[in-house]
């Protein structure tokens, strides 16, 4: 993959985001940006990551993901940092539909993390990769965001309205050398979904959902069910008629 | 959660929590502690915490740092020695001392100070940590050593988990010309034989284990392999990682007296025919069973034990054989049956399996009652002959046998963390 050689990566301590990472880096790439909330949360993926792979350069950013203009001011950053050939957004946080459902100010935050942020930076990077031409756009987003579910709308509405915005930029690239790519992994199992594996939920690993986007983008398409059963099972439950549907616990 | 050890004996209900830090726990609930959990390849109940709480580890997999220079590695507890192995390898280093899998922990390798098949070299897997960190469940953070805390380090090499969390290791590398080795392989048809290509390997070959024939009657016939790192870096395309499944469990034990008998003799025959010198990959050579995931389903919904003791050398001929003639006289068998000498020398924990002598690891398909009165009888053996076994294999071993095997004990308890506990520690300690 001669192309590859230049990755920025927005929520670089997402599990996803770093096995993404890792696979990026066996197949040499050479340049980084990693843009995360946290500090030291920053410096501990970065720190692992130059140990596997000491000849990559990787330049980190520590960025605000709410404000617009701390969004743009990075974005830019990151652009003159490195020119991506790929931009991976896996920023994100899986809230607790019942306190979400109580706690207004809570459902606000998990909307504006899961949907607002993702779909501000895609728009940024979209327009700095129309200007030089070329570049995957990356955004997770979810098979939650497929359909709504008393389990979990609040964070499946987050993640519909990433999933619209990206079949927009698809829309607006289509013929052009930029490609958007969406995501949509299933439960998978990292620190964010703990509390799911706790009650049982069977969990995707993160090295196989990792893998999954990284062929998945490499090959070109367009979504991506990560891993690849979701697109079936997501069909189904599209598909299914509201009587049926509402009789589900899910 | 259902959690299973590696043994499948039995799937309790657990709360599973991934530790996402390494440098806080999640607070303990009232009532049941917690332990942490790597990647459960523990065969019986020393990774289990039934009705409580699994701090599961595996996401404390970031390396820290690596010194080219000296082959020192700083890493989280929770990467996977295939990781390592993988990462390193390349660039002309490899893991000292390794088990038969390489889907284990750093942590959990550290907790059972797990061996291989070079103890007469390199020890156990304890001997090559300079320093680790361990998490206490009251907040507080040790760093020990075989330089610092030394007692700490003792306590907790060996120590399954009940000193505390261990966090972050450092790791002593040690250079490799790449990932070939040299290896011949040996079929031997008496006890005496595997002592005499035991005894005369050390001295020239790193690694040593044999495969014995438990149906093979009093003759007991096996496999004799040995091995050494190749010297110059051998051009050859490695491997492909492709891995097959068991897709299920089957409703009954393929490894049965029906098979067992052909299966063992068919394996004999085919070792045999390769025997002489080759080079070998090492991921083929180390963790033959990794490319075959999930293979302990092939025992079947009862699950299995495995049962490893070692005991002295002086008595170790007679105590194998011992064991052996039970066997066959139990009806019983064992296909992954591994027959291994130990160094002559001391393991770093207070609670390492690894001593001088003979080890013997053997595994039974459950068959309730009969497997447990043969293990009596096993146990009577290794008691005499003043031996032990390995707890991270166990489910079942008296207490009588567990402290006589284990002298320092009374000294471990003073350095377990009142927030930690196992079925095993319950099992074998109280609490």
């Amino acid at each position: 993959m001669s192309t590859l050689r230049k990755i920025v990566i927005v929520g670089a301590t997402s599990a996803m985001a770093e096995h993404c990472a890792r696979l990026w880096l066996q197949q040499g790439v050479e340049e980084m940006v990693l843009i995360g909330r946290d500090a030291q949360r920053v410096d501990r993926v970065v720190a692992d990551l130059r140990v596997r792979a000491p000849q990559c350069l990787i330049q980190t950013i520590i960025s605000d993901f709410l404000q617009p203009e701390a969004i743009a001011r990075t974005v830019e950053q990151a652009c003159t940092a490195v020119s991506p050939d790929i931009v991976l957004l896996a920023h994100g946080s899986l809230p607790e539909q019942a306190v979400c459902q109580q706690d207004l100010q809570h459902n606000r935050v998990a909307l504006e993390v899961n949907a607002i942020s993702p779909v501000l930076f895609a728009e940024a990077f979209a327009s700095r990769l129309e200007q030089v031409g070329q570049g995957k756009l990356v955004l997770i987003g979810s098979v939650a965001g497929d359909r709504g579910r008393k389990s979990n709308y609040v964070y499946g509405a987050a993640k519909g309205l990433v999933t619209r915005y990206a079949q927009g930029l698809q829309h607006r690239f289509a013929g052009s050398r930029i490609q958007v790519v969406l995501v949509k992994p299933g439960p998978t199992d990292t620190p964010m979904t703990a509390h799911l594996k706790s009650s049982g939920t069977k969990l995707a690993s993160v090295e196989q959902v990792a893998s999954n986007i990284v062929s998945g983008v490499a090959g070109g398409k367009t979504v991506i069910y990560a891993p690849a059963k979701w697109q079936l099972i997501m069909l189904i439950i599209r598909h299914l008629p509201r009587v049926i549907f509402n009789k589900l616990d899910i | 959660m259902k959690v299973y050890s590696w043994g499948r004996l039995s799937g309790e209900h657990h709360a599973v929590n991934m530790l996402g830090s390494t440098s806080n726990l999640p607070p303990l609930a009232e009532g049941p502690r917690a332990l942490p959990h790597g990647m459960g390849r523990s065969y019986g109940d020393s990774c289990l915490n039934p009705q409580g709480t699994l701090w599961k580890t595996t996401a404390l997999d970031h390396y820290v740092s690596f010194d080219p220079a000296s082959g020192l590695l700083v890493c989280e507890a929770g990467i996977l020695l295939r990781d390592i192995q993988r990462t390193f390898i390349p660039r002309g280093w490899i893991l000292p001392v390794t088990p038969g899998t390489q889907l284990v922990t750093v942590g959990g390798a550290i907790a059972n100070d797990v061996h291989g098949k070079n103890h007469h070299v390199h020890g156990s897997f304890g001997d090559h940590v300079r320093q680790l960190r361990l998490l206490r469940t009251d907040g507080s953070v040790i760093e020990c050593g075989p330089a610092q805390n030394t007692d700490w380090f003792a306590a907790t090499v060996g120590g399954l988990g009940l000193t505390g969390v261990i966090t972050q290791a450092c790791l002593q590398l040690r250079p490799v010309a790449g990932p070939w080795m040299e290896t011949e392989t040996c079929p031997y048809y008496t006890l005496d034989d595997f002592f005499q290509l035991a005894d005369a390997s050390e001295a020239q070959w790193e690694h040593t284990v044999s495969w014995i024939d438990c149906m093979s009657g009093s003759r007991s016939r096996g496999i004799f392999m040995r091995g050494n790192h190749a010297a110059a870096d051998i051009r050859q395309p490695e491997p492909g990682a492709k891995a097959l499944t068991v897709p299920l469990v089957p409703p009954v034990s393929l490894i049965n007296p029906l098979s067992l008998r052909p299966f063992n003799a068919a394996y004999f025959h085919a070792q045999a025919q390769k025997s002489g010198r080759r080079i070998q990959h090492y991921a083929g050579y180390f963790y033959p069973l990794d490319n075959l995931l999930e293979w302990n389903r092939i025992y079947g919904p009862r699950g299995f034990y495995q049962y490893q003791s070692v005991v002295p050398r002086q008595v170790g001929q007679e105590a194998v054989a011992a064991m052996l003639k039970e066997i066959t006289r139990a009806g019983a068998g064992s296909f992954l049956a591994v027959l291994k000498t130990f160094g002559n020398r001391q393991a770093a924990g207070m609670m390492s399996f690894p001593q001088p002598g003979v080890t013997l690891a053997l595994d039974f398909p459950n068959k309730g009652a009969q497997t447990l009165a043969l293990f009596e009888r096993l146990d009577a053996i290794v008691r005499e002959a003043g031996g032990r076994l390995y707890m991270a294999k166990d489910a079942r071993m008296p207490r009588d046998l567990f402290e006589a095997g284990y002298p320092r004990l009374a000294e471990f308890l003073n350095y377990r963390d009142p927030g930690l506990s196992s079925a095993l520690s319950r099992r074998l300690i109280g609490y």
